[in-house]
């Protein structure tokens, strides 16, 4: 017996959460690579200002983290409280990587805490660099452990299913399915890009708001730099998981590129609408989508035909396949052209409409990680383990999800003005010219 | 020992980590609010914001931790709790979130905001209610299997006596919890005064503490027969827990040894914990769910088990760590080095 209505509002309401959680889990996970970095450029180049720079974003991390930990609690608690029937199943096969998600996650809390309070304490910096390592690792392995539990809800492996028992279980085969390698290194190193992004964002806008100061010109070049790394890697991952879906889920690739007929020489539909089956104003790339799912351009592509209707997931992902590879590629593009301008010392780089472009690129950047998520979670609807549980079965049969619904969109709400105020008003009202003048004067007490 | 054993007592463990530090963390948060209302937040806030700093985040994996592993070691209960809970639980992860970004919130944006504060304090005493609903729920008697699912009697559970005895426990608990824990910290913080406020505390809520305590085991025998045989048949771990509360009370009196008497507080809570706990085996839900039914398979527990150690290999040294940089340190507990840090973050 399906709840219908509790089905639907768990649903928007998982969307909701995992939604509004990914902004700060990605800056989570991202960020914390990004001040161990210049914290490593400070110590290596002897400059002052990148250690300033890790501690900014360290102080701006810290609010960003809070929201990510409440937010990533709720969702934790609502995998069992809005879908018990898969958490019951799911549980007895992936809870080894959710488990090791919590060591990781404390691992990176215990040493965040160390960091953030012994400022002060200790004179060199390389200790602090050294605290640095464990908060990095903590929060990149955490996103490592929980994408290999949705990658197992893409491709469920390790375990058979005999009259309806679970037999066989393997939980390191659970954890490295197919589905994992190209999933983990995608999230991560995105994660990483839109971190940097964002960060190269606040530099850009500070550097328009008038402080020409030399602190956010490094910062921005740095963050930049580093975009231009991950972007070029987000890439060529994103091409290793089009060639997994055609092998192992052809039918979400086909249906994101409204790829009706298995044929070779599949062209790459960019753009476009859909209208009663048509697909209209197009761009059509001839080949693209057999080299995108095969590497070979004559290599045949398996249509949607060769599903049984209720198992094809909503068309509508096609568009949030196209805004991601379309953010994706533009961000690559500007910061290579920032990247190469710098060192051609192009004078347009450091105008304000450029400037403009730098600071779109951080939402931007965001916006493509959730289309990605809306992506490849839609994607694999109507399962919620692939093959084997339908979504619809492992819902929970409670009455009260839509009044759930109502109280955390308002928490959501709250939380999201919450930071944003408390982040702007923080660096507002401490810019870093008087935050440089500060740690000079501090400087003098010490020698005198 | 079987591995259902090893599964729950590793969780229960670490639930009574969990109430240990949160309760120091809603009381704090509580004493706090208080303090700023009736004007001695002077004395108290200095103490209570460089003891939550560098663990609240800590603090919270705990529970964290505890919700993840039950439903590795049993996923059953993921059916049975997931599907009931899901008010009470909700609502507890809104007061935990008001806790946790309203703590981030006001240590680094808006500093003594009356009104965040309030929240805070008033979150603290909400949450061990909201979240002791399941421990009352676990004694039976409140769910019913409609058509193969779980159905919860909200009536029944807010009518019962003993859902108001176990959320009166829980909310004293953390206050004098946090009390005796405080009072040692800003003894060693040299603080005299927050030291008396603090002594007080605990002293006014020691009383309540354990008259609550009695009356649940009354509340028990009527509700659950067979779980109160149980509980008399581990009487002596009781009684063993009143005589370490005698000594925690007598040591706060006399105004001496307060790390002593906070490690006889954290041995009579863990030995009642522990009993409660023993006297509730087999069950997880009483009727409908032990321990043995609800077990994940082998594979699965021995390689939870090897997470587990290999992780609490890298736990221990971590946290050890963070005990001796804030909790152990002279100069950080009373205060050597946060004017500087203070200026930084207004």
């Amino acid at each position: 017996m399906i709840n219908e209505d509790a089905l639907f509002y768990s649903r928007v309401l998982t969307e909701l959460t995992l939604s509004f959680h990914i902004i700060y889990a990605t800056i989570g996970v991202g960020v914390p690579l990004m001040i161990m970095i210049a914290q490593w450029v400070g110590i290596k180049k002897n400059d002052e200002h990148y250690i300033l720079l890790a501690r900014r974003w360290t102080r701006g991390f810290v609010i960003t983290v809070a929201v990510g930990v409440v937010t990533g609690t709720a969702i934790g608690l609502q995998l069992s409280l809005l879908w018990p029937n898969f958490m019951e199943l799911a549980g007895n096969v992936i809870a080894l990587p959710l488990f090791m998600e919590t060591f990781a996650f404390f691992f990176e809390a215990i040493f965040l805490g160390i960091y953030l309070y012994t400022w002060d304490r200790f004179e060199n910096q390389r200790k602090h660099l050294l605290l640095l390592i464990p908060v990095a690792i903590g929060a990149s392995f955490s996103a490592v452990f929980i994408t290999m539990v949705n990658s197992f809800m893409n491709a469920p492996q390790g375990f058979d299913i005999v009259n309806g028992e679970l037999v066989n279980i393997n939980p390191i085969l659970a954890m490295f399915n197919p589905a994992m390698p190209t999933k983990v290194a995608h999230v991560v190193a995105s994660a990483y890009m839109t971190s940097a992004f964002v960060l190269a964002a606040i530099a850009a806008f500070r550097l328009i708001k008038g402080s020409d100061h030399i602190y956010h010109k490094k910062a921005l070049y740095l963050t930049m730099k580093l975009g231009l790394i991950f972007s070029i890697a987000t890439a060529v991952i994103g091409d290793f998981s089009g060639k997994y879906l055609a092998e192992y889920q052809p039918e979400k690739l086909a249906a994101a590129e409204w790829h009706f007929e298995t044929e070779a020489d599949a062209p790459l539909i960019l753009y476009g609408t859909l209208e009663n089956g048509e697909v209209k104003y197009a761009i059509e790339i001839p080949k693209a989508l057999s080299i995108l799912a095969h590497g070979i351009p004559s290599a045949e592509v398996i249509g949607l035909e060769e599903f049984p209707e209720d198992e094809i997931p909503p068309l509508y992902i096609h568009y949030l396949f196209d805004i991601m590879v379309t953010i994706g590629v533009w961000m690559m593009f500007l910061s290579f052209l920032y990247w190469l301008g710098t060192k051609r010392s192009w004078a347009f780089i450091h105008t304000k409409w450029f400037r403009w472009l730098i600071v779109l690129g951080g939402p931007l950047s965001i916006i493509a990680i959730e289309m990605g998520w809306w992506l490849a979670e839609v994607g694999r609807q109507p399962w919620v383990l692939r093959g084997i549980m339908r979504t619809a079965e492992a819902a929970t049969s409670s009455d009260q999800v839509d009044l759930m619904l109502i109280l955390f969109a308002g928490l959501y709400v709250i939380l999201a003005i919450g930071s944003v105020v408390i982040l702007s008003r923080m660096f507002r009202r401490n810019p870093v010219e008087r935050e440089l003048e500060d740690r000079e004067a501090d400087k003098g007490g010490v020698i005198q | 020992m079987n591995l259902e054993i090893l599964g729950i007592m590793v969780l229960w463990t670490f639930l009574f980590g969990y109430v240990i530090v949160a309760s120091i963390d809603f009381g704090a948060g509580f004493f706090n609010a208080y303090s700023l209302f009736n004007g001695k937040q002077h004395i108290l806030t200095n103490i209570i914001q460089r003891y939550l700093s560098p663990v609240w985040e800590v603090t919270n994996v705990f529970l964290v931790f505890f919700f993840v592993g039950i439903v590795g070691f049993f996923p059953k209960t993921a059916f049975y709790y997931g599907t009931i809970l899901l008010v009470p639980v909700s609502i507890a992860i809104l007061l935990l979130a008001i806790r946790g970004s309203y703590y981030a919130f006001e240590t680094y944006g808006a500093r003594g905001h009356k009104g965040y504060s309030f929240m805070y304090g008033l979150s603290g005493l909400f949450l061990p209610a909201s979240l002791s609903i399941v421990l009352t729920i676990s004694e039976g008697g409140f769910v019913s299997i409609v058509d193969g699912k779980p159905v919860l009697d909200y009536w029944e559970l807010f009518t019962s006596p003993l859902t108001w005895s176990i959320v009166v426990l829980s909310i004293v608990a953390v206050l004098y919890i946090s009390a005796v824990f405080l009072t040692w910290y800003a003894h060693k913080a040299h603080d005299q005064d927050a030291t008396e406020l603090m002594r007080n505390y605990a002293l006014i809520w020691s009383m309540p503490l354990i008259i609550t305590a009695s009356g649940i085991i009354v509340e028990i025998r009527a509700h659950n027969p067979e779980h109160f045989g149980n509980l008399l048949n581990l009487w002596w771990m009781f009684a063993l827990s009143f005589l370490l509360f005698l000594g925690t009370v007598w040591l706060i009196w006399k105004r001496k040894h307060y790390g002593r008497a906070f490690g006889l507080l954290a041995g009579q809570f863990a030995l009642a914990f522990f009993a409660y706990g023993f006297s509730h085996y087999p069950y997880l839900l009483y009727p409908h769910l032990t321990i043995y039914d609800g077990f994940t398979n082998k594979t699965m527990a021995i390689s939870l088990v090897v997470a587990f150690i290999a992780g609490l290999g890298l736990l221990i040294p971590s946290l050890y760590l963070l005990l001796r940089l804030f909790l152990f340190n002279k100069d950080y507990v009373t205060g050597q080095h946060i004017h500087t840090n203070k200026r930084r973050y207004s």
